[in-house]
């Protein structure tokens, strides 16, 4: 599956650690698969953390460290949620794969190719729980022969049985001095000219995700060339720029309604995101100094409702309108609830 | 033809309003370096028009053969197969679809269908492999599941496969798929923007369009490109010359929408709320969107109402659209909201004025 050219493959790609020992800011896995390298000996892992902190590419590189290119195909089935993943599946391919029994620890080409399979289940928590539960009985069966990774982000999601047969390990939010050494690395292999000022934009809009900062970094190369500033930046993540937010807050401060729904009609069609908005209006709010802590509370509780209903669906228009008028009325300090309801 | 359509820009270099943008995709075309894209702003922006254009700039003129098809696919899900149909439009590099049209069922046509058509590879005659571009259309309306589905497959096939996608709200489209494609934005374009279309269709067609006429139209469409050409061009058949102070006539169902307003301002009972019921009905059959008719009636009501009542009614118009998502008939809850305001008022009015 090579690309058609090399520039068009993703940077993400191109520039995720090989081994196991080049994933950054993860020690405590990093040392137990070390380990495993040398024994051969490995328990079911689950990895959890938030995106873009190197599960995947961690279960990839261990599988292909294990095994090297010419058994890697024969060991190791790598599922996600776009393949199919119902009970089905579980029943029949990964029982499959499971059950086929494999040659006893022989050394080939320097890869210590120890005696059992690999399966990897990414995207794990998108999994049925009927689905999950088909599982255990598996894992416990073939455990001779094969070692189950499961990958996912909220480890909530994840029944406990299965939960409680495997090695699990946390994968961290990177900092930013890691986050910013990996970037000026690349930077420097793309011939990218990235200022100290964009270096820490990228940061914060990334919020600890590399893979995030790596592709904005990369949308910005490609629309603006080689020299990237803070404001190309801004523009391809589709943040929503400080003042827009600060003009918002500035017409929910002056408690003119008619005012409000105008800037809030101009804020559609510009075409923001409001669930961007309504993140960056909950830090503005927050930080502000001349807002009571009751009236922080009032629009907090406001913005987690109109997020859930965005989530369902609902229109952008008319949910930000109505944190919009909460805002208003807990600034201008009107009692709470509604005077006229029937 | 309708203007629209007519002075519709064909290539990345004569579009008017969103040059910058078009210039940055024509120079992403021209490295041969074109990522997956993620078009988003309001209607009437441009976004279909600039699609259009960029395939164009990838293809030449044969982008513009297009074909409409109605395709019908059978998938096999486990134990049972599914029959579905779409429709398609498509030429001999790109195809365009709206996969949310399958309802429920769109999981399957992302799964399975895109998969397919991402797997066959366009040889052109040079013998040079090239790539083919899936424009999808409306993918916030997409389920959950099929954006799921949908990241993997960008990433699987993202050698023979570009994928364009097109929504009003980048809200609903998860987070998974934006970081995989170049999110471009596409706001509407300003009042004085407009102007400068319709002042440049007015010399193409032989007209002479007065100033403030010009910026009458434009502030009447809302910021709307699409809608404000359609009325000039109603305009021009209704009276020409044009004079400044010449009326433009708003849609009917806006009308209607304002008549139902001053209904439910004028009397609030049972047998009133049993009238405007008849007529929600009939901008429903008429296939206006529900949640379009709750925000236009929102919009009237808000003009009439005093400020104190305003923040209510605009809460309650939030909390029935959201309500209207997760049900199954919009009418209940259309009708809900006019009941409550109904309620509402009155109880104002009773306050009030005793």
């Amino acid at each position: 599956m090579a690309p058609i050219i090399q520039s068009t493959q993703p940077w993400v790609e191109k520039y995720r650690p090989k081994q196991v020992k080049d994933v950054a800011h993860q020690e405590e896995v990093v040392r137990v698969l070390t380990n495993t390298l040398e024994t051969g000996s490995c328990p079911h892992m689950l990895f959890y953390g938030p995106p873009g902190t190197g599960k995947t590419t961690t279960a990839l590189a261990i599988a292909h460290q294990l095994f090297g290119p010419e058994l890697y195909k024969s060991r190791v089935l790598e599922l996600n949620a776009s393949d199919d993943r119902g009970i089905n599946v579980v029943r029949t391919k990964i029982k499959d794969f499971a059950a086929v029994a494999v040659g006893t620890n022989q050394k080939k080409n320097g890869y210590p190719c120890p005696p059992y399979k690999i399966i990897v289940l990414d995207e794990a928590d998108s999994m049925t729980e009927d689905a999950q539960n088909a599982l255990r009985r598996t894992m416990e069966t073939y455990s001779k022969v094969t070692r189950f990774f499961f990958i996912c982000n909220y480890i909530s999601r994840i029944i406990e049985p299965l939960a409680s047969r495997c090695a699990k390990f946390r994968f961290k939010p990177l900092t930013e001095e890691i986050m910013s050494s990996r970037i000026l690395y690349i930077c420097k292999e793309e011939g990218i000219y990235l200022d100290a000022e964009g270096l820490s934009t990228l940061s914060t809009i990334s919020q600890g995700d590399l893979r995030r900062a790596i592709t904005y970094l990369q949308s910005a190369a490609r629309l603006f060339g080689s020299s990237i500033s803070s404001k190309d930046l801004i523009s391809v993540s589709g943040i929503v720029p400080a003042e827009v937010v600060e003009s918002l807050l500035k017409a929910c401060k002056s408690g003119n309604f008619d005012l409000a729904n105008k800037e809030v009609n101009n804020f559609i069609a510009e075409g923001y995101p409001v669930s961007q908005m309504l993140t960056q209006l909950f830090e503005a709010i927050v930080e502000e100094n001349d807002i009571s802590d009751e009236q922080k509370a009032r629009i907090s509780k406001k913005l987690g409702e109109a997020d859930k209903c965005l989530v369902d669906g609902a229109d952008e228009y008319l949910q930000l309108l109505g944190v919009v008028s909460i805002t208003i009325q807990a600034l201008c300090n009107m009692p709470e609830g509604f005077a006229y309801e029937g | 033809m309708l203007w629209v359509d007519k002075y519709r820009p064909k290539t990345l270099d004569h579009v008017m309003v969103h040059n910058d943008i078009a210039q940055n995709l024509k120079k992403l075309v021209t490295e041969h370096d074109c990522p997956h894209l993620l078009f988003y702003g309001p209607s009437g922006a441009g976004k279909k028009t600039l699609i259009m254009a960029l395939l164009r700039q990838m293809f030449g003129p044969g982008a513009e053969k297009v074909k409409v098809e109605n395709r019908a696919w059978k998938v096999d899900a486990g134990s049972r197969s599914i029959d579905l149909e779409l429709t398609t439009l498509s030429s001999a590099n790109h195809i365009e679809m709206t996969p949310s049209d399958a309802g429920f069922q769109d999981r399957y046509i992302v799964q399975e269908i895109i998969k397919e058509m991402a797997k066959n590879r366009p040889i052109d005659t040079k013998g040079k492999k090239g790539f083919k571009v899936l424009v999808l259309n409306d993918v916030d309306k997409l389920s959950r599941e099929a954006q799921h589905s949908l990241r993997r497959t960008m990433e699987k096939y993202s050698a023979y496969c570009r994928l364009i996608l097109c929504c009003n709200s980048s809200s609903r489209v998860t987070e998974a798929i934006r970081s995989r494609c170049l999110n471009v934005r596409i706001n509407a374009p300003s009042q004085e923007q407009i102007v400068e279309v319709l002042q440049f269709i007015g010399k193409k067609e032989g007209l002479q369009l007065p100033p403030n006429f010009a910026a009458r139209i434009a502030e009447k469409s809302n910021r709307n490109l699409r809608r404000a050409i359609l009325s000039f061009e109603t305009c021009r058949v209704q009276q020409y010359p044009f004079t400044d102070k010449q009326t433009i006539s708003p849609m009917d169902w806006e009308e209607y929408i304002s008549e139902i307003a001053s209904d439910i301002m004028k009397e609030q009972s049972p047998k009133r709320l049993f009238q405007v019921r008849g007529k929600l009905y009939e901008l429903l059959i008429n296939c206006i969107p529900p949640e379009i008719i709750l925000k236009r009636l929102l919009y009237e009501l808000l003009r009439k109402l005093d400020a104190e009542l305003k923040h209510e009614i605009c809460h309650w118009a939030a909390y029935y659209e959201h309500r209207m998502r997760l049900g199954q008939k919009a009418i209940f809850h259309i009708e809900a909201f006019v009941a409550k305001f109904m309620s509402v008022y009155k109880s104002f009015l009773i306050a009030t004025f005793g």
